[in-house]
């Protein structure tokens, strides 16, 4: 018996139409990997061997693709990630303090989970938003402009069930599992929600309004 | 009048500025009306003279670079969008896609046409979800309104595009990785030639561009070519997004022509924070060589940033103050390209491996004056020694710091360990240690 049995009809479904995407099946690898974890929570055995069968390629192969990239995990996450970039600006205006803060929180290190599965941590590399610095992601959305302060009481938030929104994003935090749908290409109908640019990303065009009225 | 420019950026501050509605109602989608009137060829001599540079960091020209595909070929043309933005210190196209996607579709489908390309991909870093979330609704909506899919605008083009999530590998960023990737293999660069635009995805003839070089496409056609001339300088012309961060008053970005100072930019931002001073800075992301004080007023394009011994890069200027240890930055640094080689070549896989070992002896006070120059020597090992240019952007803060703070790695030693305190240079100086 097939061990794609594992997954539902739907979800075997849902699989084909992300290959149909592509001009050549293998492509959909990357998307797929993503859609495993948004069921699974991680790249589960079951998962690779369903791609496989799927793009009709060898276990070993999906492995080794799965295995290449950091937003694929081989363990499961808890149910929010918290990523703090710890990359040199970041680290320097704050990272590296809200990192040792928080692993001190919640007793755990990089790349591991809190016993109750609530929240992993992990030192992330340069999230694109250096003017928003000190910057953490939450299953991959923007917190800006963090203090080891403002960081504990996230934590605090998301484990009492009620996190914070993100500082540039939805009005509502998603799941771990939630985000990994959105990147497999499945929309969740949240893109107008949030801001369209926080105010560092209106800092020149602000200055050239000033100026032009000059 | 203002030394800054926004284009891109003009109505960022619109709360439905990522919206096809709030795109059309400063005239998005016209510039694609115009270029379907054209033949392919002549949009493409018009963004070859126009000067537009690749925005990405290499400053390659776009015209050129679609000029490159062989036509009547019978194949299949790909364009592909470098969205993978992972350079540290390199912020400008994610608020770009978040604030305007529609810039970006409308620059796909005319370069599209352009190159006769009829599927056209985004690649973008997967760490950023919400920009994920608004660039799949730009293109869904587009599809709605007859810009995507059949027949655009009665034209006769076709045009599929598809978005494309990575999943955290910085390499990816390199263009003949990203196709590795995009293919459904681990990124891992190309050799080369064959160059992508004759051998790129699925070995079809490809352009891959920046997105911000995609975005600035319908500007220059709707405008036309002489409005993008007046601005920038003699070689490098145009508007560019520069992405201020660090130690500075107020960080952002200024969309300005390209040639404006850091000295220029760092006066309408309000300087360096309160009561510190600037120590150094990167022009262009953390592989572009460093600078320092005596660099103010090196004018920020492709040229002045190159005379004055670095690169322009992706224009992220990152400002660190008196306080910073620069061993530890580019200590920091140098970790991220060890993390992030793919493995394939051994210079870069094993010599940031050597890189890391000796930089954190070095901060910890444990290095001697000799490993500098060994320090130097395994550098000259690792530059210009592998597929791709991930090793010489790893080399290229060592050496530059190197040239201007030699002194300071010498103080690790003689201090027995590091100088700074690392809470003075956080943004909560206050907090506890």
């Amino acid at each position: 018996m097939s061990t794609t049995m594992n997954f539902s009809d739907e979800q075997l479904a849902v699989m084909d139409t992300i290959i149909a995407r592509y001009p050549k099946s293998r492509s959909a690898i990357m998307p797929l990997l993503h859609y495993v974890q948004s069921i699974d929570g991680y790249v589960t055995e079951r998962g690779i061997e369903a791609i496989a069968a799927k793009l009709n390629l060898a276990t070993a192969e999906v492995t080794a693709v799965s295995t290449f990239y950091t937003q694929y995990k081989s363990e499961p996450v808890g149910e929010y990630h918290v990523g703090i970039c710890t990359n040199t600006l970041c680290a320097i205006m704050g990272g590296d303090a809200i990192y040792e803060s928080v692993c001190d929180k919640l007793g755990i290190k990089n790349h591991e989970t809190t016993a109750d599965g609530k929240i992993s941590l992990e030192r992330i590399e340069c999230n694109a938003a250096c003017d928003y610095a000190p910057v953490v992601m939450v299953n991959w959305e923007f917190f800006d402009n963090q203090t080891p302060s403002s960081v504990n009481d996230l934590v605090d938030q998301v484990r009492s069930g009620n996190p914070p929104a993100p500082t540039r994003g939805p009005s509502k935090l998603p799941t771990w599992k939630e985000n990994s749908a959105v990147l497999a290409g499945l929309s969740d109908g949240l893109a107008d929600q949030g801001v369209s640019a926080g105010d560092p990303s209106l800092l020149g065009l602000r200055i050239a309004h000033e100026q032009g009225q000059k | 009048m203002s030394k800054l420019s926004p284009v891109l950026s003009a109505h960022w501050d619109e709360a439905d500025s990522f919206t096809i509605a709030g795109y059309k109602r400063h005239g998005g989608y016209n510039a694609l009306a115009k270029a379907l009137k054209s033949t392919p060829d002549e949009v493409i001599a018009l963004i070859k003279e126009s000067g537009l540079r690749g925005r990405g960091g290499a400053g390659f020209p776009t015209g050129n670079k679609w000029s490159f595909i062989p036509q009547g070929d019978n194949k299949a043309h790909y364009l592909v969008v470098n969205a993978d933005e992972s350079e540290p210190g390199t912020c400008k196209d994610m608020p770009l896609l978040m604030a305007n996607p529609h810039s970006l579709i409308e620059g796909i489908i005319i370069g599209s046409y352009a190159i006769r390309a009829n599927h056209s991909f985004i690649y973008i870093r997967g760490e950023v979800v919400h920009v994920y979330r608004r660039v799949q609704k730009a293109i869904e909506d587009a599809y709605a309104a007859g810009l995507l899919g059949k027949n655009i605008l009665g034209s006769g083009f076709d045009l599929e595009l598809t978005l494309h999530a990575g999943a955290g590998a910085y390499i990816c960023g390199e263009e003949t990785a990203l196709l590795d990737s995009l293919e459904g293999f681990r990124g891992q660069p190309r050799l080369r030639p064959p160059f992508p635009a004759i051998a790129g995805l699925y070995a079809m003839p490809t352009v891959v561009n920046n997105v911000e070089s995609i975005a600035s496409v319908p500007a220059i056609i709707e405008h036309g070519v002489e409005w993008f001339q007046a601005m920038g300088t003699e070689k490098s012309k145009g508007f560019t997004l520069y992405s201020l961060s660090g130690h500075v008053a107020n960080p952002g970005q200024f969309e300005a022509p390209l040639g404006i100072t850091l000295r220029e930019i760092l006066e309408m931002a309000g300087g360096i924070r309160a009561g510190h001073q600037l120590k150094f800075w990167t022009p262009g992301g953390s592989s572009t060589p460093m600078f320092t004080a005596e660099h103010l007023d090196v004018p920020l394009d492709y040229e002045g940033v190159s005379a004055a011994g670095s690169m322009l890069g992706t224009k992220a200027l990152q400002i660190f103050d008196e306080t910073t240890c620069v061993v530890r930055a580019v200590l920091r640094w140098v970790e991220f390209y060890k993390h992030e080689s793919c493995g394939k070549c051994t210079p870069c896989r094993e010599g940031t491996w050597w890189l890391v070992q000796m930089l954190r002896d070095l901060e910890a006070g444990k290095g001697t004056e000799a490993d500098l120059e060994k320090l130097l020597d395994l550098c000259d090992n690792i530059a210009g020694r592998s597929f791709c240019a991930l090793a010489d952007g790893a080399v290229s803060p060592i050496i530059s710091s190197l040239k201007y703070f030699r002194a300071e790695y010498i103080e690790h030693q003689t201090n027995g360990g590091c100088p700074f305190d690392p809470i003075a240079s956080t943004l909560f100086e206050t907090a506890g240690a």
